[in-house]
């Protein structure tokens, strides 16, 4: 146990043992993939002009915004030249599927269908279509592990979007709630500021939303406000989920002990 | 593990490997939320049953492999899960010729208690890992499997005996 705490030569036969595994995680996986597929075939048909039209209406909407998007883009390009600052770089992401939860209801983990093989490397952000949902912290050869933001060893950059007050958002072990850090009783935050990825510790890419503040508790007897907030990203739920390629030289800066191992 | 062993011992090391495949694959079926604080310990379970069963078969080194992969499986330190079975394994072994006599229902008993000090002792390694919690939810799962225990018994020796397993 000691030498799996300490050593990286542990950490590869463990990778290997979970090679033997694979299999017993994909066949476990079939049940849902099943009946997924099934609730396809079955599906109602006027459900489904519904679900159409919704759609549509969402996809519509969401491309009046990307038109406004690329002028933005540019705007912002042309202000960042004019203030000679760096240029900001777009992550690429790539499409993984979730294939298994971990047993162990203390440990807020989920398992991945691609690994080492695929090129996922250590520490690489997971995000679902409602914000950040954690981080990748063990790679086998064709799955890994990724560590929720609500798992109690997680914490977490980020900043109010409203003000830019940075904090940290720490895991607490309860699905569906964070806790920001060491906040003063005088910072400006409210119920319902959006909480989003600082960027900060280059870990995670900045300007994603991680959360939305629930619950603000100003307790005068206390040194720090307790500030409660939501997860924005469906993490019991996500099925489909997007994996951060963050650049490379960034990515090698922050953890050089875990890479060159 | 238990395939290697000589005809006399009655063959259907794959069938009691096979088992323990099964184990292992309920013990990462996805479950919602709250009902994961009752998964059963299927694994420790069956080995509980088949060291029972054939205490010359199976024992403490099937129980360490058995660890390994459960280790693996729930993302714990390696060694963890391996070291409570096989304590599991060894009281068991001890234990072995009195919970043959017993009623079922008195087996599951016992098996609330050794599925309990699993439990425990994996939280209690755990916690010097990592945070585990501040209540005792996570003995749940030692009533559950107690409760369970009897229909697993009758399925298990339903194989042994179909198989002639011995």
């Amino acid at each position: 146990m000691a030498a799996d705490l300490y050593s990286a030569k542990v950490q590869e036969s463990r990778a290997y043992l979970s090679l033997l595994l694979t299999p017993l995680q994909w066949i476990v996986d079939v049940p849902s993939r099943v009946a997924g597929e099934v609730s396809d075939v079955v599906v109602d048909r006027s459900l489904l002009l519904k679900e159409n039209a919704k759609l549509k209406a969402e996809a519509l909407q969401l491309e009046r915004k990307v038109q406004q998007n690329a002028a933005l883009w540019l705007e912002n390009e042309r202000l960042r030249s004019l203030l000679s600052g760096a240029e900001r770089v777009d992550e690429e992401v790539r499409l993984v599927e979730l294939i298994g939860v971990n047993p162990d209801p203390f440990q807020h983990q989920v398992i991945i269908n691609k690994g080492s093989e695929n090129l996922v490397r250590l520490g690489q952000p997971i995000l679902d279509a409602g914000g950040v949902m954690g981080q990748v912290t063990e790679m086998s050869h064709y799955t890994s592990r990724v560590m929720l933001i609500t798992d109690a060893r997680h914490a977490l950059p980020v900043e109010i979007n409203r003000n830019g007050f940075r904090t940290i958002a720490l895991g607490k072990g309860e699905l569906g709630e964070l806790e920001l850090d060491h906040v003063p009783d005088t910072a400006d935050i409210v119920k319902g500021d959006l909480v989003i990825t600082s960027g900060l510790g280059g870990r995670f890419p900045r300007g994603y939303p991680v959360a939305i503040v629930s619950d603000v508790i100003r307790d005068p007897g206390q040194q720090f406000a307790r500030v409660r907030v939501m997860p924005t990203a469906l993490l019991d739920k996500s099925r489909h989920l997007l994996l951060v390629d963050m650049p490379e030289e960034l990515n090698e800066a922050v953890i050089p002990n875990e890479v060159s191992e | 593990m238990n395939s290697g062993s000589p005809a006399p011992a009655g063959g259907g090391g794959f069938i009691i490997l096979g088992t323990f495949l099964v184990g292992l694959m309920l013990s990462q079926m996805p479950l919602p939320y709250l009902i994961e604080w009752a998964r059963p310990e299927w694994v420790a379970m069956i080995l509980i049953y088949w060291v029972m069963a054939l205490p010359h078969r199976v024992g403490m080194g099937t129980a360490f492999f058995l660890g390994l992969f459960l280790d693996v499986i729930k993302g714990s330190v390696l060694g963890l899960n391996a070291l409570s079975l096989t304590i599991i394994a060894f009281l068991t072994l001890l234990l072995h010729q009195r919970l043959r006599m017993f009623p079922v229902i008195q087996q599951a008993l016992m098996v609330m208690v050794l599925v309990g000090i699993n439990q425990l002792l994996f939280h209690w390694m755990q916690s010097f890992t990592g945070y585990t919690g501040d209540n005792l939810i996570f003995l749940l799962p030692c009533l559950i499997s107690a409760l369970l225990w009897p229909w697993l018994f009758v399925v298990l020796r339903g194989i042994r005996r179909l198989f002639r397993i011995r």
